[in-house]
């Protein structure tokens, strides 16, 4: 058997550097999340949001960006026989979903290094509430990644894959909104930010992160099977 | 290891079997080929040649009957194969936007090859399919039969036990039919099993031959 940190890295390695060569899925992710919030600005009338409808409009933005991304994670072992190649190799198939997943991690890292600092300029007074933050976009992310990969690499096979997708995901993400949604509100209040009930919510995020990472260790086998 | 023994059939089949849904791909196989032995496959469109590639690939599940491949038993065995077979689908397995190279270290890397032996073992392939020229473009940008030459590469890569080739000619013209010949042919000593519509270019190099027929019983000679 290859070593599974070998494997890992050759799969990773190769994703990014398909991502670097293409382009496909992060300018389409970051250009989604920047119309998004112009159209929230105007479309809600306000240049400064704060509180909950701050949270729900950075969160909403964040999520239908990431289903860009996750819609075509799988698309190129579909189409040019990267699941053959790899059920062909000596490697534990959970290397491919842990792959995955971190391309994705990263995929939603780069979009927020983008995305955040432009919702900033756009809604917020104050940046006071954005350090903290990154401890709620890296949990969330991790969730999200799971989730995604597990959903993407069911959804892939199917015609209806960009239905699918969305239709499948978003139902499942919803616990790791209200918790991202309910973390991020105080943290973007009217007179800076404020932890109530911070560690609740990071307790739930890490919750969620543990269960949909461990499902799809433990089923991505059966998915690859024919 | 398991079924590394050299007097060790490569493949026993028997009663073979693949449904997809209420449809029979393919139904009654069964024969033994002995180690280093070619075994050319033959039938028209339709009559289960592919199926059977792949299920001796371990892409998939036999239906019914029994299948030993270098001695492990299909399913069940299926993990202690992978790494030991290498095969040539009518996709090349290949990334479109990475180079040859980049497709081949990839693969090297899956298969436990990398550093130094990595890069030998790729030059040497390269040299030997003729393509080292062309080996740091983009798959999209190479002809069809300049893919066909590096998914011969990425099939004997990691140095297969068991060869396992869909239509290795496809796509080749005079001189890559000849190259692939060195890396795939007969003389290489490796127990292959050939699919093909073209049996005169094959059947000289047949120690064995099967032919499946659309509703008909399988035969071997």
């Amino acid at each position: 058997m290859t070593p599974s940190r070998a494997a890992f890295g050759a799969i990773l390695g190769k994703d990014l550097r398909s991502e670097l060569r293409t382009l496909q899925s992060l300018p389409a992710m970051a250009l989604f999340a920047i119309t998004s919030f112009v159209i929230f600005r105007f479309g809600l009338d306000r240049t400064q949001l704060s509180g909950s409808l701050a949270s729900g409009v950075l969160w909403a933005t964040l999520l239908f960006a990431a289903v860009l991304g996750i819609n075509r994670l799988f698309v190129a072992e579909r189409e040019e026989g990267g699941f053959d190649a790899i059920r062909l190799a000596p490697i534990d198939r959970s290397v491919l979903f842990a792959a995955k997943a971190a391309a994705l991690l990263i995929y939603l890292l780069t979009l927020e290094l983008v995305a955040v600092p432009i919702f900033a300029l756009f809604f917020l007074d104050s940046a006071a509430g954005l350090l903290p933050l990154v401890l709620i976009l890296l949990l969330a992310d991790l969730g999200l990644a799971a989730t995604g990969t597990l959903i993407s690499s069911m959804a892939v096979n199917s015609r209806a894959r960009d239905l699918l997708v969305p239709l499948v995901l978003l139902p499942l993400v919803v616990p790791l909104m209200i918790a991202a949604t309910g973390a991020t509100e105080p943290l973007l209040a009217v007179g800076g930010p404020g932890y109530d009930r911070f560690g609740t919510w990071l307790t739930v995020l890490g919750l969620y992160d543990l269960i949909f990472g461990l499902v799809g260790y433990a089923v991505f086998d059966f998915l690859l099977e024919d | 290891m398991p079924g590394s023994a050299t007097d060790q059939p490569a493949i026993v089949l028997a009663g073979l079997r693949r449904d997809y849904g209420e449809r029979t791909a393919l139904d009654g196989v069964g024969l033994t080929l002995a180690a280093g032995q070619s075994l050319v496959v033959l039938g028209p469109n339709g009559a289960g040649k592919t199926t059977l590639l792949r299920i001796l690939a371990t892409l998939l599940r036999p239906s019914g009957g029994e299948a030993v491949v270098l001695g492990c038993s299909l399913p069940g065995e299926a993990w202690k194969l992978r790494g030991r077979i290498g095969y040539l689908g009518h996709e090349p397995l290949l990334y479109r936007d990475l180079s040859g190279r980049e497709n081949l270290r990839f693969h090297a890397r899956l298969h436990g090859i990398s550093g130094a032996a990595a890069e030998a073992r790729i030059a040497t392939l390269l040299a030997a399919a003729g393509i080292e020229r062309r080996a740091d473009e983009r798959i999209a940008e190479l002809s069809a039969g300049m893919r066909q030459r590096l998914a011969i590469c990425r099939c004997v890569l990691h140095e297969p036990e068991l060869l396992l080739l869909d239509e290795p000619d496809s796509n080749l013209d005079a001189e890559g039919r000849e190259l692939a010949r060195e890396l795939i042919g007969p003389a290489v000593g490796h127990a292959r099993v050939v699919v093909t519509h073209d049996p005169e270019r094959f059947l000289p190099e047949a120690d064995q031959v099967l032919r499946l027929g659309i509703g008909e019983a399988a035969a071997v000679s």
